[in-house]
């Protein structure tokens, strides 16, 4: 990568980073003003995309918020003339230095965008629009689909939102846990689709982790007192410590047991398990989030693969599938198991599931089968697995296994 | 840093919404009702009148109950003949059994509602097309 493309791209992240920080405060106040959250979202939209334009050329104003905020209101002015309640809501709006502050509305604009009446897709479309300030374009490259099928599932969604009466509204007390539930999913989806996927194929996509690290934080930073959103954050840190290492300079993908533990950020690290460690000491009975990060913070604090704490990891595990029973879940606590009670034990567990389609399955068995030497069957499973799986990251992994 | 300054009063309140709830039996609902005895059965309709009861400022019209979907008779008019039919427009294990209309604030509203619903298993919330 040359000079250039750096400079570029790392003017696009600061566009990105900027627009993030300031549409979803503006959409939020938009939508407690109008009271009509599609109209609202489409002024934020259409400034952001403006913005898009320009910034790039006229550069990056000194107040960005009350830039795109003049702009979405001109925009407002302009679009809505036809509604005269609008228009007298809109004209009464000003832009203000050092004045009493606005409510941040993002929390309620988050509960609302991943409301449980809406489909999984549309909440992750509608969160990375609405609340992180994305455009259909983006989100459509992110998410490796067609950018029609994404502006689709968004007007769908918003078309829903006021049509079926769902409300912009923090939930009752008695409604929260729930609720705050379907954000979380939704969140570690996206944590999820940004960091399995292959660098190279996104390379110049939207980093969707550092997407869902934002609106964790944002999350934790309202709901202070949330348990699990903690434990997400310091999930979704503990993993992007680990980023530097987590692939070879060509790009191919290196297992966590081959990972050079010197590139891992270890002040990221601490600071995410001591988040976890405060958590933990003020609220017991820790849910499943909380328990994949410690998991995650245990193989962080181990000097090597084979010094990692695996009975501590096996409980940790035990503790999970009790909460959140799943053979996938049961595959992962295996690979602890086979360093506590050897591969033997470990293989006759994996051998149980019903997971004959996942790659991971198979992968996991032919590094039990070789364990044991058993290299034969090792090899085979290894086939199955490369013959599964879809990620070229992986692919390239497993073929290189086969080629020993 | 700069903040929007907001000196409108916020009246989202006032607005109401009317949905349709539609009552969805299956078959092993009936099933576990045809199992019941009639003491049994009368606490099952005494539940259900009482939720009535509880709702009853939030309900705008009670709707009915239906009769078995084994009597219902269907009339397609988009072949250009009307042509009649034995059975619900769409055969299956779930069949709508009654409907009632209710007018709250927002979906939460009707959700919480409908969660206490202490008869068939499924219902479906549809909010009423304003003409």
């Amino acid at each position: 990568m040359n000079a250039d493309v750096n400079a570029e791209v790392s003017t696009e992240d600061e566009l990105a980073r900027v627009v993030r920080d300031h549409a979803g405060r503006l959409a939020g106040a938009l939508v407690s003003l109008l009271g009509d959250f599609s109209a609202a979202e489409d002024l934020v939209q259409d400034a952001v995309e403006i913005a898009l334009r320009r910034w790039p050329v006229e550069g990056i104003p000194d107040r960005p918020d009350a830039w795109l905020f003049t702009v979405a209101k001109r925009r407002g002015l302009d679009v809505l003339r036809r509604q005269q309640n609008y228009r007298a809501k809109l004209a009464e709006l000003q832009h203000q230095d050092e004045q009493p502050v606005a409510p941040d509305d993002r929390l309620r604009l988050i509960f609302t965008c991943c409301h449980p009446a809406l489909a999984r897709e549309a909440q992750v479309a509608l969160t990375l629009r609405v609340v992180c300030g994305l455009t259909t374009a983006q989100i459509a490259a992110a998410l490796l689909a067609k950018e029609s099928a994404v502006a689709q599932r968004i007007t769908r969604a918003k078309r829903k939102i006021t049509d079926a009466g769902i409300p912009y509204r923090i939930p009752r007390d008695d409604e929260l846990p729930e609720r705050l539930t379907e954000v979380l999913t939704v969140i570690y989806l996206l944590f999820n689709e940004g960091y399995l996927s292959s660098t190279a194929e996104r390379a110049h996509s939207r980093d969707l982790v550092d997407d869902a690290e934002w609106l964790t934080a944002l999350l934790h930073g309202l709901l202070p007192n949330e348990p699990e959103v903690a434990g997400l954050l310091a999930l979704i840190r503990l993993h992007r410590a680990r980023t530097p290492a987590r692939f070879t300079p060509a790009g191919e993908l290196v297992l966590l047991e081959d990972q050079d533990r010197t590139l891992w950020d270890q002040t990221a690290i601490a600071e995410a398990t001591a988040l976890l460690t405060r958590t933990a000491h003020r609220h017991h009975a820790p849910g499943p989030y909380q328990l994949q990060a410690a998991i995650a913070a245990c193989h962080s604090e181990a000097p090597t693969w084979a010094e990692t704490d695996w009975r501590q990891i096996l409980v940790l595990y035990d503790m999970l599938l009790t909460l959140q029973p799943s053979p996938v879940t049961c595959l992962h606590r295996s690979v602890a198991l086979s360093f506590v009670e050897g591969p033997a034990v470990a293989l006759a567990e994996v051998d149980r599931l019903a997971l004959d389609t996942y790659p991971l399955f198979h992968a996991t068995r032919a590094q039990f089968l070789r364990d044991l030497g058993r290299d034969t069957e090792a090899h085979v499973a290894d086939e199955r697995a490369a013959d599964l799986t879809a990620n070229p990251a992986q692919l390239d992994l497993l073929r290189e296994r086969l080629a020993r | 840093m700069t903040r929007i300054v907001i000196r409108l009063k916020l009246s989202t309140g006032g607005k109401r919404v009317k949905y349709v709830l539609m009552f969805i039996e299956t078959e092993e609902y009936l099933k576990e009702l045809d199992a019941m005895t009639p003491g049994e059965r009368e606490q099952a309709y005494q539940r259900v009148y009482q939720w009535f009861d509880d709702h009853r400022d939030k309900i705008s019209d009670r709707g009915n109950k239906l009769q078995g979907a084994e009597t219902a008779t269907t009339v397609r008019l988009d072949g250009g003949v009307a042509m009649t039919t034995d059975g619900p427009f769409i055969e299956g294990k779930e069949v709508v059994s009654g409907f009632t209309e209710i007018d709250v604030a927002d979906l939460d509203e009707a959700l919480r509602m409908v969660k206490t619903w202490p008869a068939c298993p499924v219902v479906e919330i549809r909010p009423v097309a304003e003409m």
